[in-house]
Formats: structure tokens, sequence, C-alpha cells
């Protein structure tokens, strides 16, 4: 049987799917423009379906926190936030990476710095994709560019989650958490019994078996000869996600004398650039990565091959530039076009920003 | 007579408890928390509740506790073992999870975790050991130190015009509706241990019987960091943290 | 085909409502569709508005610079978005309140009193649909059963049983915008 499509907030999405997927948690605290995911959850009432807990925090540091033990019992756990917010999780993520927890973690992108504006925008992606929490670490990030992706990323993002038990966050923004679009939701898995989870993740704490040891789920090592250990497996592991996980899409690159690269709402909003140069005699190109980590630098170098120029445009000051430039390696200009402060910038202003710094 | 023909089963008085394994602790000699581990890990034994315990260690000295009573672990981020435990709990309503924690960690930096899980009432049981210094990073003054105690951060006497009061933390959370049981004890007699072994137990029981929020003070010394003999610190403790913080039940519901 | 939409208005005249509802209706036919709120405290008491697109092909920005239709609501909006419309585009709006008419003669403008009508009918929460009957009688880009069917959609059960009058709302709308002459 075919899924109804239906006409959702991007945010409504990640509660519908969240449920869908089989999660086992949602702990959140409200911000705007994110806050219709827990509202979702919390109308659907899906502790009486799936049995699915839902619970708001008394604040952004308890509720990753509570994705941290909830994940530490080896149970799929999300959490979701706007950028001050997640600013403030930034302790928990990096507990969950250092102890290797599988979690999904959404942040619906609002301007900063600070306390900053509640409109969309992009300027997260040093904090999610270089680091934000404290340590060598990396968060496997998902970039939806619609509400049926916001939709389907969640299933994703559990998957690779768990697959390499390391978070993963899902990264959008206010354009995306807001806009409704038609979408199919995805189908219902069931949520895992307490014998599959002390089957599949035998790392958990389930309580100790007579069998086994007792497990500990910790990011604390006191002796840095092991500690250095932990460190270069985590970065074994980093570089098997970077060889195996990367995403994108790319939109008229063949026939295209400049490549554009975007992610999120701004890719679409550069897709809407092609037609509009196209109508001037001007052939743009897109390459969307849909992992910002990994980051598709191949592809974008592939890309750019023959290419007079690239145009990086994001919703920013000029973050993803740094990868795209190490991605090119400087064989062609790399230009950036953004806005900033919660301004969502004009397909015209991209292709302006095309003929100002590339033509 | 040999020491072998002592060592047999016939003639056990008392033992330590199975899930106390034999790793050697880290605690200074003197200091409360072997006792209380000890406690702890009896009381899981007795209940037969090894299999379905979900412990929380803190960041302070407990950090280490999880090599120590072998049951699972998970550690703490300083401060939100109680949200930790929030989840751990919910998501497996029917496992017995506690929380370990010192006054830094519970009073401090996790004093709205700490006040929230209490207020919603979670069915997990806090052990909190008070000794109003901070051990582990070397004895600086804790939210519960006394006035006029000398820790190296108020190293001439905590000064309430600088440094506020000592924070009581076990009466401002039996004022809230979600806790059913706080008591303060301490573990430095026999006859203290007992009570404090029972008041543990009782704790872990409300967690399982869906009563609310259980909270057990542990009133204990920190002879490193109060610079005494252990002696003297079990003697300092009964005269003037005993005065500041009453031994007793705060709530029993 | 294609069409991009904005509405704009004071909140509370059902400004993103009428917007979801046209988008359910696109859906019901398979079309392509995106609904893009300005969000945030202007949703109460403030100026709201929504971009809406139906398209029957993938579309890409849901944030635009200009527009097939404006439908404009009050004075703000009308000064914001008369720029907006792209030449030989449509603008649509509602007289009360409106004291600088539109000016551009390289668009069509079109006056729906929906204040007034909704007024007559003695139902200001038919105005939204009214309006809406004013859009599609200049743009059929969906039929009126797509429409009945969006509402279904879009309303919540227990006010299925309004469907009907916002029908007669959409129809009294379609008979009552005129074109102004300049």
């Amino acid at each position: 049987m075919s899924e109804e499509v239906k006409l959702m907030k991007g945010n409504e999405a990640i509660a519908h799917a969240a449920i869908r997927s089989g999660a086992d948690g949602y702990f959140g605290y409200p911000i705007t423009p994110q806050s219709e995911v827990m509202e979702t959850l919390m109308a659907e009432k899906p502790w009486e379906t799936t049995g699915m807990v839902v619970l708001q925090a008394e604040s952004e540091l308890a509720a990753i926190n509570m994705v941290y033990g909830g994940a530490c019992c080896g149970k799929a756990v999300m959490t979701s936030s706007s950028s001050p917010g997640i600013s403030l999780k930034q302790e928990g993520i990096s507990y969950c990476a250092g102890a290797e927890l599988p979690c999904l973690i959404l942040n619906v992108m609002r301007g900063g710095p600070g306390l900053g504006t509640i409109q969309p925008s992009q300027a997260d992606y040093y904090q999610t994709c270089k680091g934000g929490g404290h340590g060598d670490y990396r968060l496997i990030v998902l970039a939806p560019a619609s509400v049926q992706e916001m939709a389907d990323f969640v299933n994703l993002g559990f998957d690779l989650a768990f697959k390499y038990h390391n978070p993963a966050m899902i990264l959008s923004d206010g354009v995306i958490g807001q806009m409704m679009e038609k979408v199919v939701l995805p189908p219902f898995r069931e949520r895992r019994t307490e014998e599959q989870i002390r089957k599949q993740e035998p790392w958990a704490a389930q309580g100790r078996t007579p069998d086994r040891a007792r497990n500990v789920i910790t990011s604390l090592e006191m002796d840095p000869v092991v500690m250095e250990q932990r460190n270069l497996k985590l970065q074994a592991k980093y570089a098997e996600i970077e060889a195996n996980e990367v995403r994108y899409e790319t939109i008229n690159c063949e026939d295209a004398d400049y490549l554009m690269v975007a992610f999120g709402s701004m890719a679409r909003i550069a897709q809407k650039a092609i037609d509009l140069a196209k109508e001037e005699g001007i052939k743009l190109g897109l390459l969307r990565p849909i992992t910002l980590w990994p980051f598709p630098s191949k592809a974008i170098a592939e890309a750019a091959k023959g290419k007079k120029g690239v145009l990086v445009a994001e919703i920013n000051a000029g973050q993803m530039i740094d990868d795209v430039k190490l991605a090119v390696n400087c064989s062609l200009p790399v230009e950036h076009f953004g806005r900033l402060g919660g301004i969502v910038p004009s397909p015209e202003e991209v292709v302006a920003a095309i003929k100002e710094k590339l033509m | 007579m040999d020491v072998n023909e002592i060592i047999k089963p016939e003639n056990l008085v008392y033992r330590k408890p199975t899930l106390l394994n034999d790793n050697t602790m880290h605690y200074c000699p003197g200091c409360s928390h072997g006792v209380a581990h000890k406690l702890v890990a009896e009381i899981i034994e007795e209940m037969g509740m090894m299999e379905n315990t979900i412990a929380v260690s803190p960041v302070g000295c407990a950090v280490f506790a999880y090599n120590y009573i072998d049951v699972d672990w998970i550690q703490a981020a300083h401060g939100r073992a109680p949200a930790v435990a929030t989840a751990a709990k919910r998501l497996n309503p029917h496992k017995l999870v506690f929380t370990y924690q010192g006054d830094g960690d519970l009073a401090a930096i996790g004093t709205a975790e700490t006040i929230h899980a209490c207020n919603r009432g979670e069915n997990i049981t806090i052990i909190f050991i008070n000794n109003g210094i901070y051990g582990m990073t070397g004895g600086q003054m804790a939210p519960t130190t006394l006035e006029g105690m000398v820790t190296v951060t108020c190293p001439f006497g905590r000064k309430p015009e600088l440094n506020g009061y000592p924070l009581h933390i076990g009466e401002l959370l039996a004022k809230l509706k979600g806790t059913c049981y706080v008591t303060r004890q301490s573990v430095h007699t026999p006859a203290a241990i007992r009570k404090t072994k029972k008041a543990i137990m009782k704790g872990f029981e409300n967690s399982m019987n869906k009563k609310g929020t259980s909270v057990i003070e542990i009133v204990s010394t920190c002879n490193t960091g109060w610079k005494m003999s252990p002696d003297k610190a079990n003697v300092w403790m009964e005269e003037n943290m005993f005065a500041e913080y009453p031994m007793g039940d705060l709530k029993n519901e | 085909m294609t069409h991009e939409i904005i509405i704009a208005g004071f909140g509370g005249q059902g400004v993103l409502s009428m917007g979801k509802i046209l988008a359910y209706s696109g859906i019901m036919e398979g079309k392509e569709v995106t609904w893009m709120p300005a969000y945030g405290p202007e949703q109460r008491g403030g100026t709201a508005n929504v971009t809406v697109i139906l398209s029957d092909e993938r579309i890409s920005s849901p944030v635009l610079n200009a527009y097939d239709v404006a439908i404009v609501l009050n004075q703000p909006s009308l000064d914001k978005f008369e720029s907006k419309v792209k030449p030989g585009g449509i603008l649509i709006y509602d007289s009360y309140g409106i004291t600088n008419p539109p000016t551009r003669t390289d668009i069509e403008c079109y006056c729906i009193d929906a204040t007034q009508i909704s007024n007559e009918m003695n139902n200001s929460k038919a105005f939204n649909m009214i309006v809406m009957g004013g859009l599609l009688k200049l743009r059929p880009m969906v039929t009126m059963d797509s429409v009945v069917l969006g509402l279904k959609k879009s309303l919540p059960e227990r006010h299925h049983k309004l469907i009907p009058a916002n029908e007669a709302a959409i129809k009294v709308g379609m008979e009552r915008i005129e074109k102004v002459e300049r």
C-alpha cells in the first residue's frame, strides 16, 4: 500500500518520521524556529502507540544529557533545537562522540551570534562540521533541502548513527523547518525489544547479566597511552565513514560554465538561480552536499574541472567555502556569496553574485 | 592455629559483597566513599537486582565508582547525572536506576538537573555524598562548605558576604512534590552504617514501586581535603557538619 | 505551469491558512507545492505573509523575490509587494483601509472587497475564502473539487461542517472580484 501524500512543515515531518522510525525517546526544550517538533510529538502521543517516550526537559543541557543517558542504554534517542540551544548542547554532544554513542540531533539553524534572530541562517556550519564541542571528534552531518528529506533523514540518521556508533546531526534551517511541502512519510519500523537491544548492542548499559563483565559507558580514560588508542580508534572510524558515506546531488553540472556549491535551503535557491541565469545565457551547475561531513571533496573537485569558477552560496559569512577551496586546491577561482542576520537571499541575488564575482 | 584453619566457610561471619570487586580503590584512607560503595553493592546483591540495575556515576571522586561495583554503569557529565538517569529510567521503567553524586556535582553545577528530576518525581534514587568540599580537584570550596571552613579557594574561611551560605539542598528537595523520601545519614559508625543501609534500600524500593524520587544524603568526611586524620575528621564531622546538617529524615511519605 | 504567489496581510486574516488550503488543493491534483511563511512574532497581530508555489514540475526555491500573483490585504503589504509582481502579473487587493492604491501600469490590478462582503455575509471567517475565490476566478489553478478536498485535508475533522460555507464564500469571491481600470 502506498503511503498518502501529506502537506506539512519540515519540523512536523521530523516528528512524524521519528515516531515511525522506531525511536525510543525524544528529549527537547522549546526554541524557535523548531518548537513544532516537540509540539507535534506531544500532540501525537506516541507513548500510547509505539511506546516512544517524549519529555520536555528543563534545559538544552538536560535534554542532551537525557539523550546521552538513553543512548547509553542502547536506545534510539534524539533531540532537536536551534542554534543557541545547540551551542548549549555541545558539552553533551562531545560526551556522546567520546563515548561512541549512537544518537540523532536536529539543528534548525537561526541567525547568530548570541541570541541573534529567529530567522533562517546557515551560520552553524563551522560549529557542526569543525568541532563545536571539545576534542577531536566528528559528527555525521546530513543537510536536508526539502521537507521530504527532513522525514527521510531521520531513518538515515539513526541508521548511520547505529552503524558507526556515532552521533548524527540533521543540519537544517528555519526555511526547511518552517515551510510546508509534500511529504510521504516513511513506513513504520518496530521499536526494538530489550532482548533485541541486549543482542544487537552488547556494549549497552542494560543491566549486567552473569555471563558478562559490567558494561561501563564513559568517555573518561586517565591513562594517556590508552586514551591515545581510543582517539586513534575514533580516527579510524572517521576515515571509514569518509570512505563510505559521502552523499551529494549534482544538477546541470556537465553543461555548465560555472559551478555553484550550496547546501540545504540555499541549494534550493541556487537551483532557481540556474533557471534565471539560463534566460540570460549563463550556464550554471550546482553541486549540493547532502553529507556536510563527510564532505564530498572528490565530487566537488571532479565537478569543478573545466569550469571558469566556483560560487559557494551559503546563508552565512563564508564557512563551507573553506572546504570547497581545499577540495579544488586553488585550481580555479572560488568566491563566496551569502546573506547574514536571518536574511534569506533571493535567486536573483545569486545570479548577480555570479556576474559580479566570477564573470 | 594455622590461618587456613580459621578461614573456612563455616567460620564465615562477614564477607565483602560479591558485587564489590577486588580492584584497589583510589579513595583516600578514611574516606566515606568506600563504605557507601559497599552498602550499594550489598543492597543490589540482596535485592537480586544486578541484571536490572543501571547506575550513574558523577564527575568528582566517585567518577570511578564504576571500577568497583560490578553492575552496568553510565558515567555522566559534571552535574548531569539526574538528567542521564531520567532518560535511563523512563526508557527502562522496570529497572533500578540510581545516581551517586557529590556535593559539587549535585548542588552546584547540577542544581538545575537535580531540582527538576526531583520535581518531576523521577523514579530514581539519588545517593548524595556531602562532605562540604571538592575532593577530586584538590579541596576547593563546595556549595555545602561550612561558614568559616577553610578550603583552597576560601583560604581564610568561607564568608557569607563573599561566598553565600552553606546550601541545604536536602531541605530544598524535601519541599518538592516529586520527592517521596529525603533523608540525611552518615557512615562513620556501625550504627550509622546500618541506618544508611536501610535508607538506601528504602530509596531503591521506592524507585521500583514508582513512588517518586528518593534522595539519600550521606554526610561524609574528606579527611584529605579537610587536612585531618580519619579519626579527627569523624569527630570534626560530628561536631560541625552535623550541627549544620542534622541527621534524620527530611521527608518520608 | 508554475504559479508563484505571495499572500500578505494582517495576522488573523487567515493569510497562512488560505495558503495552506491552496497548497493542499494543489496536492489533490498531483501538483508540486511549497508553502513558506514569514514566521515568528509577526504571526500574531502584526503583518503575516506566505509564499505559495504550485507547479507541475519540481519546485526549486521556496523563497522568491518576484511573484506571478500578489494578494495584499492591507496597506503595508501593498506597499511592500506591489513592486515584486512580475511584469504582466496580477495584484489583488481588498480596498478596505487602502489609502494609496497600486500605481503600476505593467501589471493587472484587481479589487476584492472581502472585508465588506464578509460583513454582508455576517461571517468574518469567510474573509480568506472570498479572497481565494477571487484568485481562482483569475487563475483557475485548481478545480473547486480539489479545493473541497484540500479543505477536508487541512481542516480538523470537527470543522468539516464548515466546508459548505467555505465553498459558498469562494463562489461569492469569484463573482465579486473586479478589475481596477486606470
